[in-house]
């Protein structure tokens, strides 16, 4: 059974994930704890869903391969072995090419919502959380890719998911990523093609979301490629900060699992 | 070893082939419409293929692909034996897809192909819906298409791997109300399964339960609502599945 009732989240080494109060999830991470990704249910992204993105398609879009513009919404699985948490580290694959650091807001599914309308779409969110929806950087999107996209630790999630009534305005919320603590990339959920309630409505026509599944509201364009040797810092509206850290195979030692 | 999934009196079991029906790990023998079957194992992440048979590819119009064509499917889309997929009516072009369903038994990371069988637990049949109406050439085929509810059928039986004597050259079949639309090999698989293995393993953890949808041979055919699917794969059984209309599901 999925519930959140605060902040959820599931501090590195404890046994089951906990459910506290802003202020004891803040003591927690103000300690430098490292956490695991609090989801356990389906995480889907969502491509195209920033209107910046889509112009920078521009023309492109009626042109092969893609011949129209998106019309639904165009979407992917982020699977279980992509999944890692606050503080996480990530293997970068070719430091040539870097990954891409996204910042979504994900959308967490409260109650089981099939053709869910417009109106009703609140009554199925459970809350938000922070996604750091990773890839190797790619700008041909006709064709589905795993390679660039399901990677291990290429979601990493958190640090909590957080109730829907410590986020007033999720179509109003500041995106920021900062790499090394440099001047961050910023954009906003604003910029979406569809907002939430739209997207949920979109989606759920097609496809069931169940309890604890999260649904992503899209990463912005133009976000920052990440190398080996990086931190990222995610930030989105008041939720807490997300660091990731960026590593070489050979560094890497298995500590998100 | 063959092993189902059924609900029966408020409860759910493991099931077995017997003679009258089925039998249950309790003992209990029944007819199979007496029981409601879920798929044969609960899924972890399901891997599809998609132009993974060459004359399939072909009818399609595709040429050859550079890299295993991969797309991803998540729990929701996924209904047992006896299940019904529901049809929109507005769509000129729905159709099955009759899968060998691999079934991975032990993690997975950096495998290479002379290795990959070991990882297999088993296998299990699977059909995988597509709407063509909704095809939109980004992340083609998108989930629109392809994870719609009821879109991935799996059953009936979980099949162990070492109960199949040659998995590179079994048949698979689909019947369209008892008329074979589709027939092949997996001798003709594009990419077959320990180098789809290597391939996934070599960016990915394949862990217990991911199921790999190996792609589907030539033979689709528009299917209506009320028409009864039977997919088949030689030592796995056959998959019964029938299509639903949007009045079936409250939608005018």
């Amino acid at each position: 059974m999925f519930v959140l009732a605060d902040h959820l989240l599931h501090p590195e080494g404890d046994p089951l994930p906990r459910d506290v109060d802003a202020s004891a999830a803040a003591a927690l991470l103000a300690r430098g704890v490292a956490c695991r990704a609090p989801v356990s249910g389906t995480v889907y992204g969502t491509l195209l869903n920033d209107r910046a993105a889509l112009d920078a398609l521009g023309d492109a879009v009626h042109a092969a391969p893609y011949k129209a513009p998106p019309k639904a919404p165009i979407l992917y699985v982020k699977p279980r072995n992509s999944f890692a948490g606050h503080r996480g580290r990530v293997v970068v694959p070719d430091n040539a090419a870097g990954v891409e650091v996204g910042a979504s807001l994900g959308i967490v599914i409260g109650r089981t919502a099939t053709r869910v309308s417009v109106e009703y779409a609140a009554d199925y969110i459970a809350g938000y959380t922070l996604i750091g929806d990773l890839s190797v950087p790619h700008t041909n999107v006709y064709r589905p890719n795993v390679r660039v996209r399901a990677r291990d630790g290429f979601c990493v999630i958190g640090p909590a998911l957080v109730a829907a009534r410590h986020v007033a305005t999720p179509d109003q919320l500041d995106i920021a990523v900062s790499l090394n603590g440099a001047t961050p990339f910023t954009a906003s959920t604003a910029s979406s093609v569809r907002n939430v309630a739209q997207l949920l409505a979109d989606v759920t026509d097609f496809m069931t979301l169940n309890a604890g599944d999260v649904l992503t509201l899209g990463v912005r364009h133009g976000s920052p490629v990440a190398h080996i040797g990086d931190t990222a810092t995610l930030t989105i509206g008041n939720l807490s900060p997300l660091a990731i850290s960026f590593v070489g195979a050979d560094q890497h030692n298995g500590e998100q699992s | 070893m063959m092993r189902g999934r059924v609900a029966y009196a408020g409860a759910i079991h493991e099931a077995y082939p017997h003679e009258n029906g089925v039998r249950l790990a309790d003992g209990r023998v029944r007819r199979e419409d007496e029981v409601v079957w879920l798929a044969p194992i609960e899924v972890g992440t399901i891997f599809a293929l998609g132009l993974n048979y060459a004359e399939h590819a072909k009818e399609l119009q595709f040429s050859k692909q550079e890299e295993p064509l991969v797309f991803l499917k998540g729990p929701g889309s996924v209904v047992g034996h006896r299940g019904f997929t529901r049809r929109p009516a507005d769509v000129t072009f729905m159709h099955y897809e009759c899968e060998l369903a691999v079934v991975i038994g032990r993690t997975a990371q950096n495998v290479k192909r002379e290795n990959a069988m070991q990882h297999v637990a088993g296998y299990t049949i699977g059909n995988d819906y597509a709407v063509r109406d909704y095809l939109e050439n980004y992340y083609r085929p998108n989930l629109r298409v392809k994870n719609r509810d009821g879109g991935t059928v799996l059953g009936p039986w979980f099949v162990d791997a070492a109960d199949i004597a040659d998995i590179t050259q079994v048949e698979l079949r689909t019947f369209v109300n008892g008329t074979r639309q589709q027939c092949g090999n997996t001798r003709d698989l594009v990419t077959d399964i320990p180098t789809l293995i290597e391939y996934l393993s070599s960016f990915m953890t394949l862990a217990p339960g991911d199921v790999i949808l190996t792609g589907t041979p030539e033979g689709i055919v528009n299917v209506n609502a009320g028409d009864e699917v039977v997919c088949e794969i030689d030592g796995l059984g056959r998959l019964v599945n029938t299509i639903a209309s949007d009045a079936d599901f409250g939608r005018a």
